[in-house]
Formats: structure tokens, sequence, C-alpha cells
């Protein structure tokens, strides 16, 4: 689904990103890891067509960053880092509009609309402004808006920032449950339990990213006991301070 | 087409639920055009005045009676010592004085000619100024008068003549302005900080990903500011023309126009100024300095341009409202045509495609 060969982004003198390589396979949970500054949003927003590389390849969805970029936006869905639905809309004016976005026909909007208001027990709210609810609530909500048009890819940044652990848990079940229907979820964090959900982990330091395999795989290979040893023992040499 | 009217409704709803927004688009301009435009005409019309009429004969009944008639002055009371006008001056209500002597009738019968003496308050020099200046007409025309019926020629006074303006009314010179300064203010202030607090919200880095083009995503954003502007124009219109009595002279459709060139120059540097700063607090300040400010002092609109020294007459010709500023009140209050405005909007013009151009490379480089 995403194929990396030595992706490169530089600005002026400073290489954010670093010739990083990697394949995400179709249905999988990839996980993106990295202190702040070590480079995941900048590589993240090149897959997406929101930056260009400097050097190297990638395809996103089996079409080319370079060439096709249209072409991946339509087959990706997006969550930002900051939580990106509008506060001053209700539930239903926020999958319209975002529905709308992404060409689906009205039909097309309504069906899907009940539906994901279904999933999510939002009835009671459907017609109420966003800035009313509860963050862990707008999270999920933000997430199922964000894969609404059933994209092939969905890229998620850090997108359980500032919320409460037991909503974090509910909000990997979403995720798994997406990714149970065969969509690819790309997503970083910089929450190290949360590494341990995902079926495979690339750990960013520096720009390079410093290590790739599943978690169990890591945790062996480093002889640690979880995800924050092997992180520590990574990112310790790491040159770059964060933010 | 679809998604773009999605999107306007969409921006429509971001104007329409927030009552901050909403006080600023349509509260200020009416507040502003109705304060400005009472507090000034309070000022001219209904001033209060005494009148010392020593003479108390035919001709000074006629005359006072002449003044009593007019909108401009409240006669209080007709005094015949000049002690009880300077108590009146003293209490501060009265503006002004007029001093007739004793045998106004006889001296102007016998003579031709007579003299009354004006006294004005001018701790106010303005008011003193324009209050002093309806009172010499107001007795200018009382001769024409007496001249008319008399058929022997009096003796003229004063003589005061005031072009284009002869009411010396205020409303003429700073509705443009006004106008000018909402246009500007939603403009620039309401886009710019509007695709700041997307870009703040995370919601803008959204868009950009969806196939939705980056382009559109401004287009649909400056929408529905042209449509308020346009309602604001045509509230500010009504007002200034039933409220205020202003003239209007010119051709409605090419104020429209020349406005519509005015308000996408304000869009663009709204984006412009969207491109270069990443909070709402920024935005909004950067909006203030670079708009509201040389407005309010370089476009002509509160200080004569022409006072000013060369450096700061040379600064003025960047700020695109002294163009717009003498476009519109061409078109308004003498009713000119585009041949006599077509210099100033082909400079107007060229400033909104400069700054359409600068902000939109400007967008595009911060997608790269």
């Amino acid at each position: 689904m995403i194929k990396a060969e030595k992706l490169t982004k530089r600005f002026g003198n400073f290489i954010a990103v670093d010739a990083i390589s990697f394949d995400v396979a179709k249905g999988e949970i990839f996980g993106f890891l990295g202190a702040n500054g070590a480079g995941k949003t900048t590589a993240m927003r090149m897959l997406c067509g929101l930056s260009k590389p400097s050097s190297g390849e990638a395809s996103v969805a089996g079409f080319d960053v370079f060439r096709y970029p249209e072409k991946i936006k339509r087959n990706i869905g997006y969550m930002s880092q900051k939580f990106s639905l509008y506060e001053d809309l209700t539930i239903k004016e926020n999958i319209e509009f975002y529905g709308g976005i992404y060409g689906l026909t009205n039909k097309q909007i309504k069906d899907k609309g009940k539906e994901l208001i279904d999933m999510l027990d939002l009835q009671a709210e459907a017609n109420k402004l966003v800035r009313g609810l509860p963050l862990g609530w707008k999270q999920k909500l933000a997430f199922s808006v964000a894969i609404i048009h059933e994209p092939k890819i969905v890229f998620l940044d850090e997108p359980t920032g500032g919320v409460d652990p037991a909503n974090r848990k509910q909000f990997w079940e979403l995720i798994y449950e997406t990714a149970d229907k065969g969509i690819t979820i790309f997503v970083t964090t910089h929450y190290l339990d949360e590494a341990e959900y995902c079926d495979r982990v690339s750990i960013m330091v520096d720009g390079k990213i410093s290590a790739l395999d599943t978690p169990s795989g890591l945790k062996k290979k480093y002889n640690a006991k979880d995800m924050n040893e092997v992180f520590f023992q990574l990112a310790r040499n790491a040159t770059r301070s964060g933010d | 087409m679809k998604q773009f009217i999605n999107f306007i409704k969409k921006e429509f709803y971001h104007v329409l639920r927030d009552p901050k927004s909403l006080l600023m688009l349509f509260g200020v301009p009416i507040a502003q055009i109705v304060l400005f435009g009472f507090a000034l005409t309070n000022e001219i019309k209904n001033s209060n005045i005494v009148i010392v009429d020593n003479a108390m004969d035919n001709a000074s009944q006629q005359l006072i009676y002449k003044i009593k008639a007019s909108k401009y002055f409240n006669v209080g009371q007709v005094f015949m010592n000049p002690d009880q006008m300077d108590a009146a001056f003293k209490t501060d209500k009265v503006k002004l004085a007029l001093v007739i002597p004793k045998g106004f009738d006889n001296d102007l019968q016998h003579l031709h000619t007579a003299q009354v003496q004006i006294i004005a308050d001018a701790s106010d020099p303005n008011t003193a100024t324009t209050l002093t200046n309806y009172m010499t007409s107001i007795i200018v025309d009382y001769q024409g008068q007496l001249w008319q019926s008399g058929g022997l020629p009096y003796n003229i006074i004063a003589q005061q003549r005031m072009l284009y303006n002869p009411e010396l009314a205020g409303a003429p010179n700073f509705v443009p302005g006004v106008v000018a300064m909402v246009l500007l203010l939603i403009c620039v202030l309401m886009t710019s900080v509007s695709i700041v607090r997307e870009k703040e919200m995370g919601t803008l880095e959204v868009l950009l990903v969806s196939p939705f083009n980056p382009f559109l995503v401004i287009f649909s954003k400056m929408v529905p500011y042209i449509v308020v502007s346009l309602i604001n124009l045509t509230i500010i219109l009504i007002l200034s023309i039933y409220l205020l009595d202003l003239p209007f002279k010119g051709n409605l459709l090419l104020l429209y126009g020349e406005s519509s060139i005015f308000i996408m120059c304000a869009l663009s540097l709204g984006l412009l100024i969207s491109t270069l700063t990443d909070t709402q607090q920024t935005a909004m300040n950067t909006s203030f300095l670079l708009t509201m400010l040389p407005t309010m002092l370089l476009s002509g609109y509160l200080f004569p341009i022409e006072n000013m020294p060369l450096f700061l007459r040379i600064i003025s010709n960047i700020v695109p409202a002294k163009w717009f500023y003498i476009i519109i009140k061409s078109i308004m209050l003498k009713g000119l045509g585009i041949q006599y405005i077509w210099k100033e909007t082909l400079i107007l013009t060229g400033m909104t495609l400069f700054f359409l151009t600068i902000s939109l490379r400007n967008f595009k480089t911060r997608l790269e």
C-alpha cells in the first residue's frame, strides 16, 4: 500500500527526513514513532502530498507521490494532530461538509452519516454543535469522518494527544475495526504504550529510521521488557532535541 | 461545483454562528454611519444661540423670524441686554449670539447699510466658523429679500460663498471614508483571520489533503466576504441617503463595480496576511497595522494629503484606500463618470493583481 525508497526532505541545509525506506502492507496498522522533531510529521506530510520530497521515491495506494499527488488524495484519509472538525458546525454538518469535499453523493452522505452516527451512538447529539462534545468523542468522530469516503489508507498524526487512557483504548478499538475492513492505518504517536497495539513499528531518530519490526521483535532484539526501553535505547544517542 | 457550493455553505455557517463576526460585519458599519452622521449633524443643526435685539423694530423682527425658521439654529431667547448674553455664554450652552444695534431698520431704510455683530464661542473653532458662516448666509439672504421688495439696492455687509457643499455638512465627506474603512476591515481582517483560524484548528491541513483544489479553498473563503461586503455597502448607502440626506449624484452600477475591485484588493491583502501569520491574534494585529492605520492617516479621509510633507505624500500612493477614496468621492459627491477616474481605477486594479499574485504564490510555496 505504501512504499518509500530513500525518501528525503531537506529544508535548506537541514535534513528533516534522511533517506527513509519502508513498506506497508494492506490492512496493516503501521506505527511511526519518534521524539518531537525526529521528522515523523514531515515524512507523513510527504506521503499525503502536502509536501514535495527533495529526493527518493515513494508510492501511496499504488500512485507515485511525484506524478499523481491528486490520485493519492482521492485514496487517503487524514486526521491531523490538532482536532480536525469544525467546532461551530453540528455533527451532521461536519459529516455533510467532509463527505461533500470527497465528492460523495447526497444519498451516500446520508447513508454513511447515519451509519456513522449509529456506530458512535451519537443520535441525540447529531444536530448539536461539535464544540459541546467531550474530547474523546470528538477524536472518534474526527476519525470516523476521516474514513467516510472509504479510503485505502488513513493517516493519523498523533490522534490521541490529550485524551485520557480509557478513551485512548476505545479509540484504538475503533482503529482495529477499521483495519479489519481492509483499510491500512498509518499512525504517528509518541505514546509508547500505543506502539504495542501496532502490527509493526518504525522508530525515527534524527530523521532516520533506526529500527523497524513488530513490537515483539523489537523487544527481543533490544532485550527490553517494553517499548519504552526499546525507545530509550534508540533515542539516547539522538542529537536533535525536541521543540 | 457541488463541492464548491458545499464549501461556501460551510463558510456562511462560520460567519452566521459567530456573534463576534456578526457584530463586526454588521454592527460596526451601522454604528459608524449612525454615530458619525448624528454626531456631526447634531453639532451643526439645532445649535443654541441667543439674539440681543437692541433695535426691536420691524427689520430686526423680520431677521429674527428668518433665523428662527432656519433648521441650523435653535433661538433660545431674545434678550435686550448684553449682560444676559454674557451669562448665557458662560452656562456653555450657547454657541453663538447675534447683536442687532439700535436703529437697525432706520439705517437700512435711509442709509441702505446697517451692521450687526456675530459673536461665537470659539472654544471649538471649527464649530464657531461654521456657525458664523451659516449666520452670515442668513443675513445675506435677508438682504437679498429686502432688495427684491424695495427696488433700491441695499449694501451687502458680508459675503460668504461655499462651493459644492453649501451646507458645510460633514456627511458627504465622511461617508466615502466609512465605506472604504468598512470594506477594508471586513475583507482584510475577516479573510486573514478565517484562514488562519483553520490553520490553528488543523482543519486547513485536512482540506489540503483532500482532493479539493487548494485554490478553490481560498476562493470559497472569499465568496462570503464579497457577499457580506456588498450587503454592507448597500446598508451604508441606504443609511446615508435616507438617514443623513446625503446627495447621491453618480452611477450606482459604477460605484458597485469600483467597490468590487477594492473588495478584491482587500481580500488579496487578507490572504497575503494569512500566509504570513500563524495565529489569529497576529493576523488580527497585522491586519490592523497594515490597513486601518494607513487608511485613517494617509488616505485623505481624515487629514488632507496636500498638507503633508513630501515623504508622506509619496508613501500615501501605496495605500489602496487613497485611490478608492478618490474614486468613491468622485462618483458619490460629484457624479463623475469613468472617464474622470479611469487612472485611479487602473492603479487600484494593478494593486489588486499585484497582491493577488504574491499572495497566491506565497500560499503555493507554503504547500510545498
